[in-house]
């Protein structure tokens, strides 16, 4: 704000004046509902969850592993050329801990969420899941971790198909 | 890089910033819009066309609200566009208004940013949940608070930067809010009460993140020749640089924000800066959480990668430091309506190089530069200002 302005502009509302019946609201709810096509990569990748095994797709240019997989590498900029299975290990990248819901509604068990780089990927090739299983003292950015899935028949080719990582015991 | 003539920047103007506002989107543009058009000396029919920044249409509940905006922002029968990449958008806004007339093409530009998070129900937080990848990410129900928490959590290990030095950026923004009459969440507060304040997602705690707001912000640019028409103090746009990475934010090392540092690189050379840390004078990078100023100003090449967090414990960020940081009380002290907030930083540089900040004055202030960053981890936006 420039020190010549003396107008301060907008009329600030409470949340009870929000509520309030001098201050008039109009409310909606838009109801639109989506049918996505997983794709092509996608497709693989999830029907590949169901049998309990993690596809990447390799770029023989830069020689990255892409996870989740991808039919072209972004930075070659040329089709990638073949699916390859990566292990269900890796290692705790970087995590939070979460008090917040989807909703930003507080919760009172946290939600421990995870960037893991996966065994066999390239370097620095990470997906987001959730920590399970683990003691949250213990967790650390380092820490050795597996997938746990799902049993066979309650798998629906999803990421939550594998329900969460926990640590492997660390020799 | 070929730039046809100068841009300068010749009016500003901003509204309240606040959890709620009572106006409509269209009525906060407008009075940002009239704000900046009277800071200018101007009316509307002194301006050839518009550029409109205002971020996630979800927020207003309004479906390409640009269009909806157009009537507030004086757009109604001129060249009228939206440029929109996310949070980067608000700093996007005078890149765009930039091109139109360094391009030759306009001799004036009226660059409006608005942004209402309040109608959205129970918390604007659920528009978020359809920013991610409805396949592979949406099915884990993620907070989009999560990520910055993830990549808040990847930078203090990497560089082993105590949260404390992270939390001395909410004391300080906060503090130099007290002196911006816009300001939503001005306080008082010291490292302890940012350091108990209630755990979010952690590493991120309640006065580590920027509040929701409604709010408006607008500048006018101007060709050499028509900017020295209307005012003898002309702030030019010397540098503008963005770039953008790819949504799969897992694939990369979030220690450090390469994109920011290619935009800032494109920035600087067009400014002709070779060494930023000595030949910027003040910065507003974009501080929606606490350790982003740090992250950004490490980005903006301010700072070497995890020396920030210690310059800011050495007070050289302060306003009367060596390199201030946020004099205006960024957005964790103004507040942060999205596409007006960045615009707001630039409105920042233009009050600071005119020597008009008032309280928030910054002595000596030649050079500035304002930075946003948005979407999934991935936008930098830059832009170099002079006097």
């Amino acid at each position: 704000m420039s020190e010549k302005v003396k107008d301060l502009r907008g009329t600030r509302l409470s949340a009870a004046d929000l509520e309030s019946e001098d201050t008039i609201t109009v409310r909606g709810r838009p109801n639109a509902k989506y049918a996505w096509s997983a794709g092509i990569a996608y497709t693989k990748y999830l029907e590949e969850l169901k049998n309990g095994r993690i596809v990447g797709r390799r770029c023989r240019q830069c020689e990255r592993v892409l996870v989740p997989p991808r039919m072209y590498c972004e930075q070659c900029f040329r089709a990638t050329d073949e699916w390859v299975y990566v292990k269900g290990t890796g290692k705790i990248n970087t995590y939070s801990i979460s008090y917040l819901d989807a909703d930003a509604n507080r919760i009172k068990t946290p939600i421990l969420v995870a960037v893991i780089d996966l065994d066999g990927a390239g370097p620095g090739i990470g997906i987001l899941h959730k920590l399970g299983n683990v003691d949250i003292e213990k967790i650390h950015v380092g820490m050795p971790v597996q997938a746990v899935w799902k049993p066979t028949n309650e798998r629906k080719a999803s990421v939550t198909d594998i329900l969460y990582f926990e640590p492997i015991e660390e020799e | 890089m070929n730039v046809k003539r100068r841009v300068a920047v010749i009016g500003a103007g901003i509204t309240l910033f606040r959890r709620r506002l009572k106006e409509t989107g269209k009525e906060l543009s407008y009075l940002a819009a009239n704000a900046a058009l009277e800071s200018a000396g101007m009316t509307l029919a002194d301006i050839d066309c518009v550029v409109m920044g205002t971020a996630p249409d979800a927020f207003d509940g309004i479906h390409m609200k640009a269009d909806n905006l157009l009537d507030g922002a004086g757009a109604t029968r001129k060249p009228y566009s939206r440029v929109y990449v996310g949070g980067g958008t608000g700093v996007f806004s005078p890149i765009g208004g930039w091109w139109h007339v360094a391009s030759g093409l306009f001799d004036t530009c009226l660059v409006v940013a608005e942004e209402k998070m309040s109608p959205c129900q129970p918390h604007p937080q659920t528009a978020f949940r359809t920013i991610w990848d409805p396949i592979i990410t949406r099915p884990l129900n993620p907070n989009l608070v999560w990520i910055f928490a993830l990549e808040m959590n990847r930078y203090m290990k990497t560089y082993n930067i105590p949260k404390e030095h992270i939390a001395m950026v909410a004391v300080k923004n906060k503090a130099n809010a007290l002196d911006h009459p816009s300001a939503q969440l001005a306080a008082k507060i010291t490292v302890e009460d940012v350091l108990n304040s209630e755990t979010m997602v952690w590493p991120v705690q309640r006065l580590d993140i920027s509040p929701p707001s409604d709010g408006a912000a607008a500048l006018v640019l101007a060709s050499e020749d028509v900017a020295r028409k209307y005012t003898d103090a002309p702030v030019w746009i010397d540098g503008v640089g963005w770039s953008l990475d790819s949504a799969y934010w897992t694939n990369r090392d979030l220690c450090f924000p390469q994109y920011v540092a290619e935009a800032a690189k494109m920035a600087y050379k067009m400014a002709k800066i070779t060494d930023p840390p000595k030949e910027v004078d003040f910065a507003e990078p974009y501080d929606p959480f606490t350790y982003k100023e740090l992250h950004h100003m490490e980005g903006l090449l301010l700072a070497k990668k995890g020396e920030a967090p210690r310059l800011t414990a050495e007070g050289v960020t302060q306003r009367d430091g060596d390199l201030p940081i946020c004099p205006s009380g960024g957005l964790l002290g103004v507040g942060n309506p999205i596409a007006a907030a960045g615009l707001m930083k630039c409105c920042e540089l233009f009050w600071q190089l005119r020597n008009e900040a008032g309280k928030r004055q910054v002595s000596g202030a030649e050079t500035g530069v304002a930075q946003a960053w948005g979407d999934l981890m991935q936008v930098g936006t830059v832009t170099v200002f002079r006097r």
